[in-house]
């Protein structure tokens, strides 16, 4: 109980400078992790530089919770490549391999059907009706890296957004109570 | 300054960033290693090349695949995925590729292999330009590793054609 006593005095000792000090110290944390995930953008030329990967159809190889790192670069789409689209009507972006590619002389615009290693059929089930190719609007980006077990993080935080808020409200907390 | 809060942040800080520096090495020891695969690909049979309803070719061949990818296993590897691609030109598509086949190799164990199947995945052109068609088949590897970058390379093997008539 002593405890609450302290947090509570702390509270009520808070200077003004010292609390709009503490004010702009959040923002400029904020900011500048903002400036990185932009610059992070502007260097791989896709709009989600880092994804995590929700669902189990590329296994073994990509496992959910891992996250993948994607450039999109001019370089034409081949097959083989792990290619991150989004269709219309789907706000998730899927991660699945390039396993026919067509590509057109005149125009260089390319026709893409892609699949999951893990999944029995092609992906034209998730495509959106009528359509039988994916084109290259829409695929935000191409897998060059990966590493294991870190999106984790990001899955529980969707899935279970209290986590989310008990977070936000701790560090929230803590940022006031601290003397520095 | 030595409160336990303090120690827990450096602590994590600490033990997050030599954990990264670890994967970073790890993926950039893959750049150091020999690789010296092999590959052969031969077509038994053309079992079927017909004319689909709308209009586009089909063809089902069996192919004869004899691969040793041993070498590209590291300790960073995770898995190799191999694929054969039927490539070739037509006018009106500067490039087709179109996958025919692929396998999902966990272990070095498995990376040397020969196998006898039928084409996995249709090989259907757009149009009906396959007849007396000359394409290469491209047996191609994307090594998949524990952490880091991913590899991709490729053996062309060309010399393939289809026959000049449906059958």
């Amino acid at each position: 109980m002593g405890w609450i006593g302290e947090t509570v005095d702390s509270i009520k000792s808070i200077k003004i400078r010292q609390l709009l000090t503490q004010a702009v110290t959040l923002g400029m944390i904020v900011t500048s992790a903002l400036i990185i995930w932009k610059a992070l953008m502007c260097v791989t030329g896709t709009e989600s530089p880092v994804v995590v990967v929700l669902s189990g159809s590329m296994e073994p190889g990509f496992q959910r919770g891992d996250i993948l790192f994607l450039t999109m670069t001019k370089e034409p789409i081949r097959t083989g490549e792990i290619v991150v689209f989004s269709v219309n009507g789907r706000d998730i972006p899927i991660v699945h391999r390039a396993i026919k590619v067509h590509e057109r002389g005149n125009t260089g615009e390319v026709d893409v059907l892609t699949k999951g290693d893990n999944n029995e059929v092609d992906d034209i089930g998730l495509y959106e009706e009528g359509q039988i190719w994916l084109h290259r609007h829409h695929i935000m980006g191409r897998a060059v890296g990966f590493l294991p077990y870190v999106g984790w993080v990001t899955i529980i935080m969707t899935e279970k957004p209290i986590i989310k808020y008990i977070l936000i409200g701790v560090l929230g907390l803590l940022v006031i109570t601290s003397k520095d | 300054m030595h409160s336990f809060g303090y120690r827990a942040n450096a602590l994590l800080t600490f033990a997050v960033t030599i954990l990264a520096f670890i994967c970073a090495i790890a993926s950039f020891s893959d750049n150091f290693s020999n690789q010296t695969p092999s590959a052969q690909i031969q077509i038994l049979n053309i079992n079927w090349f017909q004319k689909q309803p709308h209009g586009n070719d089909e063809v089902s061949l069996t192919l004869n695949i004899t691969a040793d990818l041993q070498s590209l296993f590291t300790w960073n590897t995770k898995q190799v995925f191999a694929f054969v691609a039927a490539e070739y030109k037509t006018s009106k598509n500067s490039l087709n590729q179109v996958s025919l086949w692929d396998a999902i190799i966990p272990e070095k164990e498995h990376a040397k292999f020969w196998i006898q199947i039928s084409n996995k995945y249709r090989f259907i052109d757009q149009g009906h330009n396959l007849r007396g068609k000359d394409f290469n088949l491209t047996l191609h590897w994307h090594v998949m590793p524990k952490t880091g970058k991913m590899f991709a390379d490729k053996i062309v093997m060309s010399g393939y054609r289809l026959p000049n008539a449906y059958r």
